[in-house]
């Protein structure tokens, strides 16, 4: 099947999931796996950072899980977080066994308009796995943008994902890594406390600049509010958003905050969008 | 479409006839579970002749009129999207080989479906699902197959029911599109007949198929008089405002914990309404776990799993779910497809079980900001 054919596939029956093969499954976290998956007759899924597929485990369930891998090339990776049933049998799968894949849905990260300008990605627990697509292109296309920043926070050190990765991430020249934990042992060496706190200590021109953030929804606000502070324009500063979701086209309606379909619309918005519906308690 | 037909009820038995000869299974009006149904009918004497329905907020009951009209009601707690947007669904099955996954799409339904007495709102009901599921980037094809081969005879109201409001809403009494043939029920002299509409090429053929004749000016001035009596006679009306803006300077408002007071958080008001889309999914597996399966039922704002996601719910209060719906249907839904959510029909107040009404709901928090308004203007 080439890769145009997956993408008629799913048009015509969106809601039909199409088999996929796990061919690599990792360990990440206590709680949190990665999966690299493969299409049918060697299809390539073709995604934009940010964009999010639609998992089923057979027999069980399906799950809205975003792409974690590099859109440049490789394997269909994932990175899930085992909370529930359908998180539980998806990360529960081995090499060889088959997996549904629908996607990928969604409005990613604003890659096109940062361009020329310094970007901080921030990012809460798994909250990485969405960006690092993101990260994959900005270091990819490394001369296309500014300063590019990682500000990331995890619960304790066993919490942070694709951790060698990010060790090699923050060996290099061309972008900074600062990273810290909520709650960590003595031999932690590294800073702690919330993710917040490490963005007066990271550097960037607030005019001419743009933020990803991903991770739990009050993390997020209490970063874009910091980052309003720092002199960021609201929509400067993107967040990818969660809600519960059946369809990711736009019709069963679970997605929906305010006047938007998470699923559709986003996930990622800018706060400017967001920021008076975020607000309201329980909207 | 100046041009009018009339004819009488043997008409309307050829018309359901004609439909069936071409192969449509013809669904129309009938007394079942004491309501005004939509089932499967094949001759006149399944419609609810002489009946009427008395509706009030939380209050439906089924009446006999002093005439013999076949359509002398105004709606039922059922609409046309249990047939075109079904209440449950098997979206696909698949079947485990070894280490491979044969996943076989459930085919469109190939059936094709007359629709007899749809009314102005119900039409336009309609055409905002299709806007929701077929007029986006993905089309369901389950509803586009169903939707596609639809006939549909519209049915002008002659009987406001007691909660309508759908001329404050531009939705009716008269249907003015989006029909094959549309009907005006008249008295004639010698028994009732029917004012004829032509609204598609499918409906002027049928309709040439007929034993009609072309109506008089007197008769088309009834017909219209008809309609005009029956928008006056409209008991309720939503406040005339932009009730978009309304709704979202009043995200906070008060008046969302007073309505979760009484709201029980039942559901019904979506399960009736001709618009509410809301569907979840759900999977299933036979014992051995070779085979497996995927179903979409209709779901509710109103439930706790709505809008679950790990830690709880998004909305686990009653205010909430209640906003979430109402924004919806008046406001929201025109950011999303530009259009209403709500077409006036009057079924969600009619079968909340406490009588709720979304119109007062409404006035409720467009009065309390005149009051605001009138206050500040004086201080
Ligand atoms: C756009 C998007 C991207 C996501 N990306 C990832 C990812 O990369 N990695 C990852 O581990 N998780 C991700 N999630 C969350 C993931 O979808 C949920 O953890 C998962 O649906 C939980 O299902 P469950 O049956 O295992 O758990 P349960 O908690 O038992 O869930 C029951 C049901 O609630 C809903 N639900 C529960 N939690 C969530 C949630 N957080 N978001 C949406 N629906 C939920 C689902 O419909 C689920 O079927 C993402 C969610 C969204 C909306
Ligand atoms: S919200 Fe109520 S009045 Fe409006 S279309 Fe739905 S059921 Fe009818
Ligand atoms: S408004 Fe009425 S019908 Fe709707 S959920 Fe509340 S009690 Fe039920
Ligand atoms: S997930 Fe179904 S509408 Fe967004």
């Amino acid at each position: 099947m080439s890769d145009a054919a997956f993408a008629t596939l799913m048009h015509a029956q969106p809601m039909v999931p199409q088999v996929a093969h796990v061919r690599g499954r990792r360990k990440d976290t206590p709680d949190a796996w990665t999966l690299d998956l493969e299409l049918a007759n060697g299809a390539r899924l073709i995604y934009a950072p940010g964009q999010f597929n639609m998992l089923t485990a057979f027999g069980v369930g399906e799950a809205a899980i975003s792409v974690s891998g590099d859109p440049a090339g490789g394997p269909l990776i994932h990175t899930i977080r085992a909370v529930g049933p359908v998180s539980r049998a998806l990360t529960a799968l081995e090499p060889g066994d088959p997996i549904g894949v629908r996607g990928p849905f969604g409005v990613g990260w604003p890659m096109a308009q940062a361009e020329g300008k310094d970007v901080l990605l921030v990012a809460g627990g798994l909250g990485l796995a969405p960006l690092r697509p993101a990260l994959y292109r900005l270091l990819g296309e490394r001369a296309r943008f500014g300063r590019v920043t990682l500000l990331f926070g995890a619960r304790t050190p066993e919490d942070i994902v694709f951790r060698h990765e990010v060790e090699s991430w923050r060996a290099r020249f061309d972008i900074d890594v600062d990273v810290t934990v909520d709650h960590a042992a003595s031999e932690w060496h590294g800073h702690v406390g919330v993710v917040t706190t490490l963005i007066s200590r990271a550097t960037f021109d607030p005019c001419n600049a743009l933020a990803m953030i991903c991770g739990p929804e009050v993390m997020m606000r209490f970063v874009a509010m910091a980052l309003v502070e720092k002199g960021f324009g609201e929509d400067a500063i993107y967040l990818s958003m969660e809600r519960n979701m059946k369809c990711a086209i736009g019709h069963c309606g679970h997605c929906q905050l305010g006047p938007t379909f998470i699923c559709r619309d986003g996930p990622v918005f800018t706060y400017a969008q967001l920021k008076r519906f975020l607000a309201i308690k329980e909207l | 479409m100046s041009e009018r037909s009339i004819f009488r009820e043997e008409g309307l038995q050829a018309l359901i006839e004609a439909l069936s000869r071409r192969g449509f299974r013809v669904i129309g009006p009938t007394i079942g579970d004491g309501a005004i149904i939509y089932d499967d009918v094949e001759a006149l004497g399944d419609l609810p002749r002489g009946y009427t329905d008395e509706q009030e907020a939380g209050r439906y009951r089924l009446a006999r009129r002093d005439d013999a009209a076949l359509f002398g009601y105004a709606v039922g707690p059922q609409s046309w999207k249990r047939f075109l947007h079904q209440p449950l669904l098997r979206l696909w099955r698949a079947e485990r080989k070894g280490q491979d996954v044969i996943v076989e799409a459930e085919p469109p339904a190939t059936e094709k479906l007359a629709f007899l007495g749809v009314r102005a709102c119900e039409l336009h009901a309609i055409e905002i699902q299709d806007r929701v599921l077929i007029g986006g980037d993905y089309v369901d094809p389950h509803y586009e197959s169903k939707r596609e081969g639809a006939f549909i005879v519209a049915v002008n109201c002659g009987t406001a029911g007691g909660t309508c409001f759908c001329v404050s809403m531009n939705t009716g009494p008269r249907a003015t599109r989006g029909f094959d043939l549309a009907l005006t029920e008249l008295t004639l002299e010698g028994g009732n007949g029917f004012l004829v509409e032509v609204g598609s090429p499918a409906g002027a053929e049928l309709l040439a198929e007929l034993p009609s004749r072309p109506a008089s000016r007197e008769e088309m001035d009834d017909g219209d008089a008809v309609v005009a009596r029956t928008a006056a006679s409209m008991g309720r009306a939503m406040p005339a405002e932009d009730i978009h803006a309304l709704l979202m300077r009043n995200l906070d408002h008060e008046r969302w914990d007073e309505v979760a007071q009484r709201c029980l958080s039942c559901a019904n008001c979506t399960m009736v309404c001709p618009t509410c889309f809301c569907t979840s999914v759900e999977d299933h597996n036979d014992l051995s776990g070779a085979e497996s399966s995927r179903t979409r039922r209709w779901d509710s704002c109103f439930t706790m799993d709505y809008s679950y996601i790990h830690g709880g719910s998004v909305r686990p209060g009653v205010a909430s779910r209640y906003r979430q719906w109402m924004t919806h249907k008046l406001s929201t839904w025109f950011d999303q497809f530009g259009t209403s959510g709500c077409v006036g029909c009057g079924r969600c107040i009619t079968w909340c079980p406490v009588g709720i009404d979304i119109t007062e709901e409404t006035r409720a928090i467009s009065d309390s900001e005149k009051l605001l308004g009138a206050a500040d203007g004086k201080s």
